[in-house]
């Protein structure tokens, strides 16, 4: 295939394209995403091949295996299109079965539907699923229709149609359009994309860079990583529209080389877009010239930061620098550069195509849109989630989340990753945008959502996000190195008991120095765990500190685990799988655990299926 | 081209490019620093240059070794705010370095006599630092001034250090000793003995060259490096001082 040369070119092989998928063509969508390949979609693609063939229906039932649905609490997801009916947790050997009895003679298993846990209500249609029917998939949408792998999927589903709507109204009425949009920043702070894209295009330049930030580091997120994964190419279009605006010709990918299946799609997809002519010289014969080169970052959590993503793109160690001169300014090669994040050019193509008004419709006044949140920890239906802006935190969690298992209760859920604060839940039917979790001391960060019950202990999650930041931090300025390693310090000595009044008053006074003083927006930031949980959950750390007690009974020097003598029937079970052997009983007759052996593992806790072991 | 600015309400003048902190000293204002040296490019790891800036209305605390100077920013050199995170910043250097006189002496005038963060599981931690606050002097000014590129930093986090590649000999190292003479904390250590140049804490030991009067002058690798980087004669050190 030749490369395009003209948007009539381009109309004409779309056609084409929309041709060979017929609307009522039926095709099966299997997630190949992180989360269902570790479930074994592989296998479930390659079982569903085989029995298709077996039934001579390969030409009549297409397989896709797409980027990540979302929904990765019941994965392997398998979704009947054009029904759009859903099975979920499909495993390999039910592939013949559902062969047999769904695709052949058009009967539901109901054992495949999804079940509401709270309601025990089963779904036969994805679009009614309450995890789906409460989001607005503007982003992650597309992810489920098409193969990632193929650029004329992409295609067919008008990919590529903004780019030529953007030479179409050319590069100033595109900038209008995305401030008018005034579309924010995905990836933590929140900047106006437009505004960063007009300063970048007014610097006096030869050369101007276009950079793609995934380098999605937050402990437990995945939206940047799914939908490179999934849906690579509207990344793609979107740096081409940004090279565009801004007049660039040369972009980058900074992309965790942990994210191998996001490098080798993204790889496809670039090769696949030279092909067809949206990269290289002369791109849709528009005369542009643009091309975008992937690099690998080599783990490092800081090199999310601008200048030391660009420092490590140059070959530097990925250290960042004071940005006193901002990067549009002079950033990679001392070149203005513009950096956005995976979220933020995924978002453009829409802009350019639908237009702001339509943009801005969406979401709140502050913050238009959708956001996409990983939600994870103590929550039913844990998975990708695109919310418009301005969802509360309520909805978030129960309507599309399903709420907390096991009949536990919301304690609070923290947001924005390392950088984001705790929120308790007094604070549920807050808003979610940049400004509102700005104001309540966290932050929208690049989107994830961590709720946790009644058996987290705040204190504890603090001392494990401040341990992730000491380890992550560069090291190159004294208050982010040295202080937030003492304030993981401190905060360990209260979760052993050996806090004292004042260490809560110096924890206090060294997170105002490492907020003001530090260098760069990881040591910024870096307090905001602590310093919103010792202002929201103040009461728990003098629990530690005052009493010697972890109340969410977490942290294991302040707790000891008790078996209740009336509650235990003596089944042997626990004593079995102490690792420590510090249970001590015979049958039927009630245990108990011999305290200077025990390591408080839980695992008594864990097995008990009578309810007997107590934790204080 | 010139820019002017003011410092405590003092209206002061300097060229483009130039920072905050060197125009200030400049201009007698005192400013405390450990990782600064005028000679190199600024870094912005010690944090106890803090300072005010008044940049068209919005205040900001920050450093002035990195900051360049701009036409019409209002610097405050110290407030209560300023000293506060200042003496903050001497307690987490003191328990990094709690021998070196150097610290203590500046963290006296900040009022800090001892660090709340020393304690018995810290020193452990911070046995191999030997009194290094990781100021990136000695590195910048091996790489910028010297120009052998003989140190650097090694690994993140709290685990950061600094050394020569792979912690061995460092091969291109003249010993020169300016990365001791500049370390803010003398924590390199330098000597010459019996002909011997020795950087302690790098282990690099060099012989040194005799001039015609059989007196030891420097290591020859440094004598070869200072000889093609002036375009010396190549019998220059040679000579005795007085006839060179």
């Amino acid at each position: 295939m030749p490369r395009i040369a003209s948007a009539k070119a381009l109309e004409s092989y779309r056609k084409e394209q929309k041709k060979l998928r017929p609307e009522n063509q039926r095709f099966l969508a299997i997630c190949a995403g992180t989360g269902c390949k570790a479930y074994g979609s592989d296998k479930v693609v390659a079982a569903f091949a085989e029995e298709l063939k077996k039934a001579g229906l390969s030409d009549e039932v297409k397989i896709r295996a797409t980027g990540c649905h979302g929904f990765c609490e019941r994965g392997t997801l398998v979704v009947f299109q054009p029904e759009g009916i859903l099975y979920q947790r499909v495993q390999p050997d039910a592939v013949p079965d559902i062969v047999e009895r769904t695709i052949k003679n058009g009967e539901i298993i109901e054992d495949h539907l999804y079940d509401d846990p709270s309601t025990g209500e089963k779904y036969k249609y994805e679009k009614d699923i309450p995890f789906y029917k409460h989001q607005n998939r503007l982003i992650l949408g597309m992810n489920g229709h098409i193969d990632p792998c193929s650029i004329d999927d992409y295609i067919a589903l008008d990919g590529y149609s903004a780019l030529v709507k953007a030479f179409d109204i050319g590069p100033d009425k595109v900038l209008e359009e995305v401030k008018a949009s005034t579309l924010r920043g995905r990836g933590g702070g929140g900047f106006p994309a437009g505004r960063k894209w007009e300063t970048c295009r007014n610097v006096a330049s030869d050369k101007r860079y276009v950079i793609c930030n995934a380098d999605e580091g937050d402990p437990g997120a995945f939206m940047d990583r799914s939908i490179l994964e999934g849906n690579p190419h509207s990344v793609i279009e979107g740096m081409i529209i940004g090279a565009l605006t801004i007049g660039s010709d040369e972009g980058y990918v900074y992309v965790r080389h942990e994210y191998p299946l996001a490098v080798e799609r993204l790889g496809i997809a670039l090769q696949q877009a030279r092909e067809k002519g949206f990269l290289g010289e002369n791109i849709l014969g528009t005369g542009l010239n643009f091309d975008i080169k992937i690099n690998r970052g080599g783990g490092a959590f800081v090199c999310g930061e601008s200048t030391a993503l660009m420092a490590s793109i140059e070959g530097k160690v990925g250290e960042p620098r004071a940005k006193h001169i901002h990067t549009v300014v002079s950033g990679l090669n001392d070149k203005p550069s513009n950096l956005n994040n995976v979220e933020t050019w995924a978002n453009v193509p829409l802009i350019v195509k639908k237009g702001a008004k339509w943009y801005t419709s969406i979401g709140t006044k502050g913050s238009p849109g959708t956001k996409i949140f990983s939600l994870v920890g103590k929550v039913n239906n844990t998975g990708l989630v695109e919310a418009p802006m301005g969802m509360t935190l309520r909805q978030v969690i129960y309507d599309v989340g399903g709420g907390i298992p096991g009949g536990k209760e919301f304690k609070a859920v923290q947001t924005g990753g390392p950088s984001g604060g705790c929120l308790p839940k007094e604070k549920l039917d807050l808003p979610v945008d940049f400004d509102t979790l700005w104001e309540e001391g966290s932050m929208m960060g690049s989107g994830g959502m961590i709720v946790m019950d009644e058996r987290n202990c705040m204190v504890d999650v603090a001392k494990y996000f401040l341990g992730f930041l000491k380890f992550e931090s560069c090291g190159k300025c004294t208050t982010c190195r040295e202080g937030v390693k003492r304030l993981h310090e401190l905060v360990t000595d209260v979760t052993e008991g050996k806090g004292t009044m004042e260490t809560l008053e110096l924890i206090q006074q060294l997170c105002d120095t490492v907020e003001v003083g530090s260098l760069c927006a990881l040591g910024q930031t870096a307090v905001n765990p602590v310093r919103s949980t010792l202002k929201l959950f103040r009461e728990e750390y003098e629990a530690h500190v005052k009493d010697h007690k972890c109340p969410a009974a977490v942290c294991k020097e302040l707790i000891t685990y008790t078996i209740d003598e009336e509650v235990c029937t003596g089944c042997l079970v626990c004593g079995k799988r102490c690792p420590q052997d510090a249970i001590l009983g015979t049958k039927k007759k009630p245990h108990t655990i011999v305290q200077e052996k025990c390591i408080k593992c839980g695992i008594c806790e864990d097995v008990c299926k009578y309810d007997s072991v107590r934790v204080a | 081209m010139s820019v002017t600015f003011s410092i405590n309400g003092v209206k002061v003048e300097a060229a483009t490019g130039d920072n905050v902190l060197d125009t200030a000293r400049t201009n007698g204002f005192e400013i405390p620093s450990l990782c600064h040296h005028e000679a190199v490019s600024p870094y912005g790891a010690c944090r106890l240059c803090l300072v005010e800036i008044n940049k068209g209305g919005r205040k900001k605390i920050t450093t002035s070794c990195n900051y360049e100077v701009l036409d019409g920013i209002d610097v405050k050199t110290d407030s209560p705010e300023i000293h506060k995170h200042r003496a903050m910043v001497l307690e987490l250097i003191l328990a990094e370095a709690p021998k070196s006189e150097q610290v203590q002496a500046l963290a006296a005038q900040y009022g800090v006599k001892q660090s709340r963060f020393a304690n018995a599981k810290n020193d452990e931690a911070q046995k191999d630092r030997d009194n290094c606050i990781l100021c990136g002097l000695c590195t910048r000014v091996c790489s910028e001034i010297v120009e052998v590129n003989a140190l650097t930093f090694n690994g993140r986090g709290d685990k950061r250090g600094v050394g020569s590649p792979y912690l061995e000999q460092p091969q291109t190292c003249i010993a020169c000793g300016a990365c001791a003479w500049v370390c803010p904390t003398d924590c390199i250590g330098f000597s010459e003995e019996d002909g011997v140049r020795k950087v302690h804490r790098w282990g690099r030991e060099l012989p040194m060259a005799k001039d015609e009067n059989g007196r030891p002058v420097a290591p020859v690798f440094q004598l070869h490096h200072f000889k093609k980087r002036v375009g010396l004669p190549d019998d220059f050190f040679k000579k005795a001082p007085g006839s060179r």
